[in-house]
């Protein structure tokens, strides 16, 4: 069994991730954009939690804030956290319908908002508001279909 | 996960992460590291920026030789206008510069600028920055002012070699010296997290202000240089309550349209007004 099969299949996903979170869209949509990073990152957590951990998730973090612009650190450390939580779910979440791993999503996406606008608090005056739950809740919506689809690439690709 | 456990990595991580949080915000420390990183963030900005590009291309390359006459000669009309306006503005700048002297003041030098395009733009509509195609190896430099047609967009915050980052003036944590165009009263104009809208805080209720003002920048901060257009006042209201009078400016600068704006190379020498 070659170990590092289908590596690229994962690779992809994530620049795809990263160049949906920052295509321009208008001013409206921005805040109905979904957390596509956090998304894949879940479903590679879920499907391949031998390979796919918080260093890995640290990584995308990371290579996040550099795309944005903001502190290095600041994604990064969000995402270790949402990644840990995905990982103590995995079983779990294997078992439950669309619907219930939804729900799920929705709170490990709202967490990531959370945590980055905590870490964000620590060095700038931040306005407050549930801002942060409009993205959550068109992840989880979304999520079925990124699931499926990203399944579908596993499969395919044999990516383990 | 095999090693140490996932509760210790995950500490391990999030303690690395916020020391890197605090080294990036706090210190220059990581400066040199992000602005090589940033780099390899061009290319996403660039990809993205394709469909935009492609429609503005197809709009110049498609269109009929008719109407590529009728654009010249627009064009042609406009820059004989402009021509005429330089040269009354190089006559008043000699007349400023002889003026200055009189009153024992040093020279205004004017400024170059650079022409640059956006290519990127914050995705978090709480954050107002955008992302241009000039970078260190243009020139450019932190804190440098950037302006499109119409007036002040904003200041540098961060380069790569050939991308630069600039916060906008209307971001909320933004704040620059400005003065009134028709009488020099000076104030700060500060972003309030929307595009079409700043505000003038702390301003006392007996201060010479009217809607329709221009403010235009004062040149204090040491940071943007002095008299470009910023914004135009579109309300006053004091409340005799109030100590302060609530006033909100509309940004000059088309903020949310500008694909192309101006890097402005600051080379002015401040001068200490008899006045002040």
């Amino acid at each position: 069994m070659q170990s590092s099969n289908g590596q690229w299949v994962i690779l992809v996903s994530f620049i795809v991730a990263l160049l949906l979170s920052v295509v321009i869209v208008p001013r409206w949509m921005m805040y109905f954009r979904p957390e596509w990073v956090t998304l894949i990152l879940i479903y590679w957590v879920i499907a391949l939690p031998h390979r796919i951990g918080v260093g890995t998730a640290w990584l995308f973090g990371v290579a996040l804030d550099i795309l944005l612009g903001v502190p290095l650190g600041v994604n990064a450390f969000a995402l270790s956290i949402v990644a840990a939580v995905a990982y103590a779910l995995h079983q779990r979440m294997r078992m439950f319908a669309f619907w219930q791993q939804s729900v799920i999503v929705f709170v490990l996406v709202g967490l990531n908002e959370m945590l980055c606008h905590w870490v964000k608090s620590l060095y700038a005056d931040l306005s407050g508001g549930l801002y942060f739950l409009l993205p959550a809740l068109v992840s989880a919506i979304i999520w079925p279909w990124v699931m499926i689809l990203l399944r579908h690439f596993r499969r395919v690709f044999s990516v383990q | 996960m095999k090693g140490p456990s996932v509760v210790a990595r995950t500490i391990g991580l999030c303690v690395l992460s916020l020391v890197l949080v605090f080294a990036d915000y706090r210190t220059g420390v990581l400066t040199p590291l992000r602005s090589t990183l940033s780099a390899v963030a061009v290319p996403f900005y660039w990809l993205v920026d394709t469909p935009e590009r492609f429609v503005n291309w197809s709009a110049d390359t498609l269109i009929n030789r008719r109407d590529l006459l009728a654009d010249n000669e627009a064009l042609r009309s406009e820059a004989i206008v402009l021509r005429a306006k330089m040269q009354r503005l190089s006559v008043l700048e000699a007349e400023n510069s002889r003026l200055r002297e009189l009153l024992n003041s040093s020279e205004i030098v004017s400024d170059d600028v650079l022409v640059a395009e956006l290519i990127g733009v914050s995705p978090d509509p709480a954050i107002h920055t955008i992302v241009l195609n000039r970078g260190s190896s243009d020139g450019v430099y932190v804190g440098q002012a950037v302006l499109d047609a119409h007036g002040l967009m904003g200041q540098v915050t961060a380069i790569s070699s050939s991308s630069s980052r600039v916060l906008l003036i209307t971001d909320a944590t933004h704040a620059m010296p400005v003065q009134i165009n028709r009488n020099g009263v000076r104030a700060i104009l500060e972003g309030v997290g929307r595009l079409d809208q700043l505000e003038l805080r702390h301003v006392p209720a007996t201060m010479d202000i009217q809607v329709g003002d221009i403010l235009v920048s004062s040149g204090l901060g040491r940071r943007f240089p002095v008299g470009y257009p910023v914004a135009t006042i579109v309300s006053v209201s004091r409340d005799p309550g109030q100590a302060f009078a609530m006033i909100k400016a509309s940004p000059s600068a088309h903020l949310d349209r500008s694909r192309h704006v101006l890097l402005v190379f600051d080379s002015i020498v401040r001068s200490h007004d008899a006045e002040l």
